[in-house]
């Protein structure tokens, strides 16, 4: 029990992973600032940046809800953006239906492939689990390269439809529809897990992360746990999938369930700070537009600045600041309110 | 399907095993001596095939002559690498560790991306070329050569590791790091030694790859998959597991191409990988 309760005092002191007066208003006003923006008519790239940061920091989450709740470490988390795309975009290219019902499903087969995957996967430790989502990611790649009722590795073109934007998920004439929606789906996330966080299910997978031997022995059922762990994030990412499906119209293998996004939403974490609610945002917000303004100025000429300086950054990081960028806030806020 | 045409597939695969069976070896011993998986692994390859072709490209170097400019180039660089980033997050969380040679596989290959553009480029007219027919089964001599010298590389690796004091320290350092540190083996200079060693096999398997395979920057992801798939298999940190479990790779990747369909290649040794960590996580010559 000792062990338990110490986990408990120790995520009530975290600073950032519960609100007090202050920082609630600080974020209402972030939130309702970002809901009106739209208004002040910005730049499309500017909106293309921010959707894309939501996005990013959306998908990292998820991975972040894996490592930073049960401690696994997946490196193929693209096979559930890829899952979600396929979703969303086969049952509308081939049925009609609406990518609104395509979201719900590609959630469903999401969670129905985490808990194939995650029942035989989860009971392997560290380095092994990490190398076979791996290859696992990598397989769903081969197999959707050469499935040919998904149209093999040329991918699915998302018929155009312009007589119902809301119904076909498609906007033609502006982004800021697309903006709202990746809006509405990065605070519905972020409120989720900040509510897994406080809730007895996310003490518990904390519990095990930390120390398994001691939560097993108190009766919690350690691999269901991860393996909820595993569905959980398994339904974060699937949306996110269908949203940037239906923004660029085009769904092919090697980018939907590329090893590169597992990467990257692990580096988006790992920048910003594992395990911390924040981190995906921090991470994601200084990550996404290195890539998106080098892309401006030395072009998509497979000359990859970006990466390079990724993994720079990663690398410092690992070495200077293993516990993330976030890891610099909570300090101060701690300080503070000593202070006080 | 004459009984020739599998004989050709596991020759192949025999000879593509030992390939991999020195790579494998080399992210072996960096993870028996730290517990540090090296995902950089497949594109310090890369490296070392860029460098071949370089040397050949630059100075007309022979792929077989500019082995051993290629080893001193590659040891010094993983000297380099364990001084500048795997000292520093030695104590650090697996993730950490991953993290870091995760960035440092995706920096090598952005830098290669830069450098050297995407493109395809192969070594023309090197001196050895050709194959040899036996009873109908081709083997080329490029791939026969490079076998070769990949099992004399693992043999000498071996008898390193067994035979000679240094060795010794090695394996001591990595059964127990505090209790050789008492017996006065400096444990950082071996964690550089087994990088040095780590990244020799690589060169190794990379200029005789170079011989008769595509360079480009991407080259070294399947190579390092399958790496781990025989590091898995063979058990991680065992040396002579990574020999079997080479091999076995190689063959599974050509028979079960000749006998399913050659574009799930991939995916055979995977499930390999899969059952193995499964059934048997200590892998067939695992220590633990």
């Amino acid at each position: 029990m000792n062990l338990i309760s110490k986990e408990l005092l120790q995520a009530k002191n975290e600073p950032l992973n519960y609100f007090n007066k202050n920082s609630l208003i600080i974020i209402g006003l972030v939130v309702l600032g970002l809901f009106l923006y739209p208004f002040i008519s910005p730049s499309k790239f500017a909106l293309h940046l921010l959707m894309m940061i939501f996005m990013h920091a959306v998908m990292s989450q998820s991975w972040n809800v894996l490592a930073g709740f049960s401690g696994q470490i997946s490196l193929g988390h693209a096979i559930f953006f890829g899952i979600g795309a396929y979703a969303s975009g086969y049952f509308y290219t081939k049925f009609q239906i609406t990518p609104w019902v395509g979201i719900i499903i590609g959630i469903a087969i999401s969670a129905f492939v985490a808990l194939l995957i995650g029942i035989p996967m989860l009971r392997l430790k560290g380095h092994y689990f990490a190398i076979a989502t791996l290859l696992i990611g990598i397989s769903f790649q081969v197999i959707f390269q050469r499935w040919s009722e998904v149209g093999g590795s040329a991918g699915l073109y998302v018929p155009i439809n312009r007589d119902s934007p809301w119904l076909s998920m498609q906007f033609h004439k502006s982004k800021v529809s697309y903006y709202y929606i990746t809006l509405v789906f990065f605070i519905i996330t972020f409120f989720l897990v900040w509510l897994l966080n406080r809730s007895k299910l996310g003490y518990r997978l904390k519990a095990i992360r930390d120390q398994s031997e001691a939560a097993s022995s108190l009766g919690i059922h350690v691999s269901k746990y991860k393996v909820i762990a595993f569905i959980i994030s398994a339904m974060i990412m699937a949306p996110m999938g269908s949203i940037y499906a239906q923004y660029v119209l085009i769904i092919d293998p090697n980018n939907t369930f590329s090893v590169d996004i597992s990467i990257l939403v692990l580096l988006i974490s790992v920048m910003g700070g594992v395990g911390n609610i924040w981190g995906p945002i921090i991470g994601s917000s200084i990550l996404i537009p290195i890539s998106e303004f080098s892309r401006i100025y030395f072009g998509g000429t497979g000359r990859s600045i970006d990466l390079i300086i990724y993994g720079i950054l990663i690398i410092s990081i690992c070495i200077f600041r293993p516990s993330g960028i976030v890891s610099l806030i909570p300090k101060s806020f701690r300080e503070r309110e000593k202070a006080k | 399907m004459t009984s020739q045409v599998i004989i050709q597939a596991i020759i192949s695969g025999i000879l593509m095993g030992l390939i991999y069976a020195l790579i494998a070896a080399g992210l072996s011993l960096i993870f028996g001596l730290m517990e540090i998986v090296n995902f950089a692994h497949g594109d310090h390859l890369m490296i070392s095939m860029f460098s071949t072709f370089w040397f050949w490209m630059l100075f007309g170097i022979d792929p077989i002559f500019s082995i051993p400019l290629t080893i001193i180039l590659m040891a010094f660089l993983g000297v380099f690498t364990h001084y500048f980033i795997i000292r520093k997050i030695l104590n650090s969380t697996m993730l950490i560790q991953i993290c870091a040679t995760f960035g440092l596989a995706v920096t090598i290959r952005a830098l290669a991306q830069f450098f050297f553009t995407p493109d395809f480029r192969t070594i023309k007219n090197p001196i050895i070329q050709g194959k040899l027919e036996i009873y109908g089964i081709f083997i080329g001599y490029p791939q026969l050569f490079a076998s070769f010298i990949c099992l004399f590389a693992f043999i000498l690796l071996y008898l390193f590791v067994t035979k000679t004091e240094t060795g010794t320290a090695l394996q001591a350092t990595s059964q127990d790091r505090q209790a050789a540190e008492i017996l006065g083996i400096p444990s950082n200079k071996m964690f550089a030694l087994g990088w040095a060693i780590g990244l020799s096999c690589v060169a190794v398997a990379g200029s005789m790859l170079s011989n008769y395979y595509y360079v480009f920057p991407d080259v070294g992801v399947n190579f390092s998959l399958f790496a781990f798939v025989a590091v898995a298999l063979g058990g991680f940190g065992s040396i002579n597991g990574s020999l079997i479990a080479g091999v076995i790779i190689g063959i599974v990747e050509s028979v079960g191409g000749l006998l399913i369909d050659p574009s799930y290649k991939l995916l055979y040794v995977f499930a390999v990988y899969l059952l193995v960590v499964i059934l048997r996580p200590q892998g067939i010559f695992g220590r633990y």
